[in-house]
Formats: C-alpha cells, structure tokens, sequence
C-alpha cells in the first residue's frame, strides 16, 4: 500500500485559489456601475449572442466574467430561483440579497468540494426605487461576497479599470456620463478604448414599471458614446466571451 | 410543496443543463402530481365558475375582451373578476370555466414566457406560445374530467406574420387556430351569433372596441351567467387590444365612453344593431 503524500490545507485552498484567479485574469472585462436613473452594466464582448450581463428578475440583473459555461450555468440558475421565489410568493418577495445569498453558498460550497473551482466573478445588481436603495453584489469564486457602493469592476485588468472608475465616479451621475467613463475605465484596462461594436451595454432602468432590464443597441449606443455607428462588425474569426479571448 | 425545501447550494436541478421550461422545472422539483381529489358532484356548483370571453382580429392585430362577472351556481360569485390578462408583450390569454384552477393556470402560463425569454435571450413564437397553453392546459386533464374544466382562448400580434392571430382550445388541450373572432365560456353561444352578424375583416381599432362592448351586451342578455356593464357600479368589462407595440389594457374610462354610446343607443334598439338583409329590405 502506498502512503500519500500529505498535503496542507492552506496549499490546497491557495492552489485553488490561484488557479481560479488567473483564469478570471485571462478574460475581458465588465463595469458595473450606478448612475442616477439605475444601474449600468458595460462590458467587452464581441458577441452578440453570448451575454456577460443579463436579465435575471424585475430589477435584479447578473453580469459576470470568466468562463462563459460556468456562469451562463449560474445565470440560468438564478433565472429558475428567481422565478420559482415570485411564483411561489409574490414578484416583490424577489431579492437580490436572497440570490446573492444562495449564488454565495453554491460557489462557497463548489470551491471547497470540487476539485475544479469555478474561474467566475459575478455581480448581482437590484435597482431599488431610490439611489440609496440600489444593491451591488460582488461575489467571487469563492463564494465571498461584498456589498459594493457605486462600481464594481471585475475581469483581468479590474485594478487598472477601478482605479479610473473610483477617480471619475460621483453620486448622481447621469447615463451619458457614465457610460464614457466605463468605456474611458476599461480602455485604461486593455490599452485602447473599446468601440460600440465591441461593447454590450445594459441598464436597470429605475423610471419603468415592472421589468426594469434593457438592453442598448449598438445605434444608441453610438449615439451615446458620440461616435459614428461602425456598422457590423466584419466577418472574421468568431470571438466567444469566454476567458482567454 | 414548501418552495425552498434546501438549505445551502442550490440543488443539482437549477444547475442542469438544457431545459428551459419553468412548468417543467416545477415538475421535477416537485415530483409527480398527486391525483386530484375526487370532487362530488354537488359540490361542482360550490366552486367559482368564469364566464364569457370574446376575441377577434382587427386591421391592426387582435382585441380580447370579458365580462366581469363570476358565479357559483345561481350566486353571483363576484361582479369584478378580471378574466383577460396579458401574458407577455406581445400576446393575451382569456379564461372560462372554473375560476381558482384558470387564473393559476395563467399565472404558470405568464412565468412559462417570461421564464422562455430570458432563458434563451429571444420570445417564443406566437405558434410556441399556443403550443405551451396546451401543454399546461393538459395538465389540467384530471381535473377536468371531474368537472372542473378551464377553457381559454389566446391571441397575439404575430411579428414574424406581421398581424393579429388567436387560438382557442379543448379541455383535453386541443389548440385550434381561429381565422377571424371566437368566443368561449357560458355566453359564447350567444356572443358568437352576435359576432358574426357584426365582425367585419379589418375593421379599425374603434369599432372594434365598440363591437367588443355589443357582443358581451347580447352574451349578457341571454345568459344569466355573464355580466353586464354595470353603469351604477361602474364595473365595465375588460378590453385588451395587441398590436405591433405590444399588449394594451384599454383604460376604464375610455371603456366607459364606449359602455355609454352602446348603451345610449340599446334605449332606442335594445337588441342592438340590425344587419342589413340580402335584398336592401326595411327591417
């Protein structure tokens, strides 16, 4: 019978550890911040179809970075938590602090069971009906989560990108403003400032009744960003958002 | 079931791949359903019933309108029950027949789009849509069988088709297109005869409201079961219109303003608008 080697639990838990954060370091990046009509989520992602930032419930929406598997299978599991809690309740008994609480777990209890941990960062964001009811959620790999105030910044560069953010960003910040200083943070990540085809933009938009989650098209968008609209974009290799691109 | 039977991580049927149906994924949580009581049938009477719903097309989509009332035999139930909702953006679902068991079953069939939706980040089709009310509605069978039963009627702007289409179904979940008006619930025979005297292919949206309010009139003329516009209540029927914006609830007051002008002229015609005979002939 052989003996096996014998090996700490700190060493495994950093190794994990390590391992998860430089698959988060390898992908782009995501911005999600407040602004004075609700929140803003922008990140890069060249696809149309793959989303980083999504609806989950009437004002809650999820963004995330990494791998695209592993948090597209959170997001569908917050979408059947969520919808399973307003229909066996009411619609205003959906939180975003239950679904943060029980992505928290699932995470927590992945990372230490697995031997595979997930390489995500997710936010869960809900508008509340005034700016000091708005909720941020930043949840990593680990299942650690953090209650954000005004912007979160997650993916490979977040330090870079959260150093422009916590420079330029104020209370009361309209959509306008906000979104050039998002796009401003994450070109000061990646060298070059993203342009709209190159961006998914949604927002919670806190005015509507009901669901709150919209998306901005590339024509807004551009409109918003005050650049010409690049058209679509020219085939090539397909991008995915998943880490590594 | 209690609704979160687990504690800690999300049990292995949220994280499963594939599957994006929310009816679905309450039946694997839950388990096979347990076989419905058996209901005597004196008791039948004692269980809210829904009545009388319209709905057909017009030149700009589809238009679906209900009575307000339920009963329980000879007993009005109650006088303001609403009986058409808007189960997405694009579509509405009507419900006759046992009151508690349909307006859950909307419930589900609401949270089965929107649940679609975002899931896969596009709206079913109109067809898809027609296709899950049946699936749903036959979940209903047992029920149905003792007596219970529910019969909807759906419609939608078809944006892929660019018009108004609407579907009405069986208790067995039968679904059947409908070409242009149906109706369904205890007044339908009535609504219909009346429906086809006074449709007209593409009408505009004004007289389609005005022939809504005219045909739930005669339906509540003749069946005891369905309401009439109550004017001292004020309690008007419900009217959806969809088109290619979406699904609009008209406003009780505009309702009213129709209610009024059909009302004001049933004092002088109380059997409502005559239609024209073959030969050009005096009424």
């Amino acid at each position: 019978m052989t003996v096996p080697f014998y090996v700490s639990p700190e060493q495994i838990i950093k190794d994990k550890a390590d391992y998860a954060r430089k698959g988060i370091a390898r992908g782009r990046s995501v911005v999600v911040l407040q602004f004075d009509g609700g929140i803003l989520f922008v990140a890069e992602n060249p696809s149309r179809a793959l989303h980083k930032v999504s609806e989950i419930y009437d004002r809650i929406a999820f963004a995330a970075v990494g791998k695209y598997n592993e948090f597209e299978n959170l997001r569908v599991a917050g979408v059947r938590l969520a919808d399973l809690r307003g229909y066996s309740y009411d619609r205003r008994d959906v939180t975003g602090r239950s679904l943060a609480n029980a992505y928290a777990q699932t995470l927590g209890a992945i990372f230490t069971e697995t031997a595979k941990p997930y390489e995500v960062e997710i936010v869960v964001a809900e508008v509340g009906s005034t700016v000091d009811d708005d909720q941020l959620y930043r949840l990593t790999f680990d299942g650690s989560v953090a209650d954000e105030r005004g912007f979160v910044a997650m993916g490979g560069q977040a330090d870079d990108i959260a150093a422009v953010l916590a420079d330029g960003w104020r209370p009361g910040l309209g959509l306008e403003d906000g979104l050039v200083l998002a796009v401003r943070a994450l070109g000061a990540g990646s060298g070059t400032a993203p342009s709209a085809g190159q961006l998914e933009v949604a927002v919670l938009d806190r005015s509507r009744p009901r669901r709150t989650f919209r998306r901005i098209g590339s024509d807004r968008l551009a409109e918003l960003l005050g650049q010409p609209d690049p058209g679509p974009e020219p085939p090539g290799v397909p991008e995915s958002p998943d880490s590594g691109a | 079931m209690s609704p979160e039977p687990w504690h800690g991580r999300l049990p292995s049927a949220f994280m499963a791949p594939g599957g994006s149906s929310f009816a679905d994924f309450l039946a694997l949580l839950e388990g096979p359903r347990p076989a419905s009581p058996h209901m005597p049938a004196e008791a039948l009477s004692d269980v809210p019933h829904a009545t009388t719903i319209v709905a057909f097309t017009f030149a700009g989509g589809m238009v679906m309108a209900g009575d307000r009332r339920a009963t329980m035999g000879n007993i009005i139930a109650q006088r303001d029950i609403e009986k058409v909702f808007p189960a997405d953006e694009h579509s509405v679902v009507g419900i006759a027949g046992a009151a508690g068991i349909a307006v859950e079953l909307v419930r589900l069939f609401q949270v089965e789009l929107e649940h679609y939706e975002k899931i896969e980040g596009v709206p079913l089709s109109l067809d898809g849509k027609a296709n899950r009310l049946a699936a749903l509605l036959r979940g209903n069978l047992g029920f149905a069988m003792q007596g219970l039963a529910v019969v909807p009627v759906f419609g939608g702007y078809d944006l892929a088709e660019g018009k108004g289409r609407l579907f009405s179904y069986d208790v067995t979940g039968g679904r059947y297109e409908e070409r242009e008006h149906h109706a369904v619930g205890s007044g339908s025979m009535f609504a219909r005869g009346s429906l086809k005297k006074l449709y007209r292919a593409g009408m505009n949206e004004a007289d389609a409201l005005s022939t809504a309010i005219e045909v739930l009139y005669d339906a509540a003329d003749d069946d005891s079961a369905t309401g009439g516009p109550d004017l001292t209540r004020r309690i008007f029927p419900v009217i959806a219109v969809v088109d290619s914006d979406g699904v609009r609830v008209i406003a009780e007051s505009a309702v009213e303003g129709v209610v009024q002008t059909v009302v004001n002229a049933r004092m002088s015609q109380p059997d409502g608008p005559v239609a024209p005979l073959p030969g050009g002939g005096a009424s």
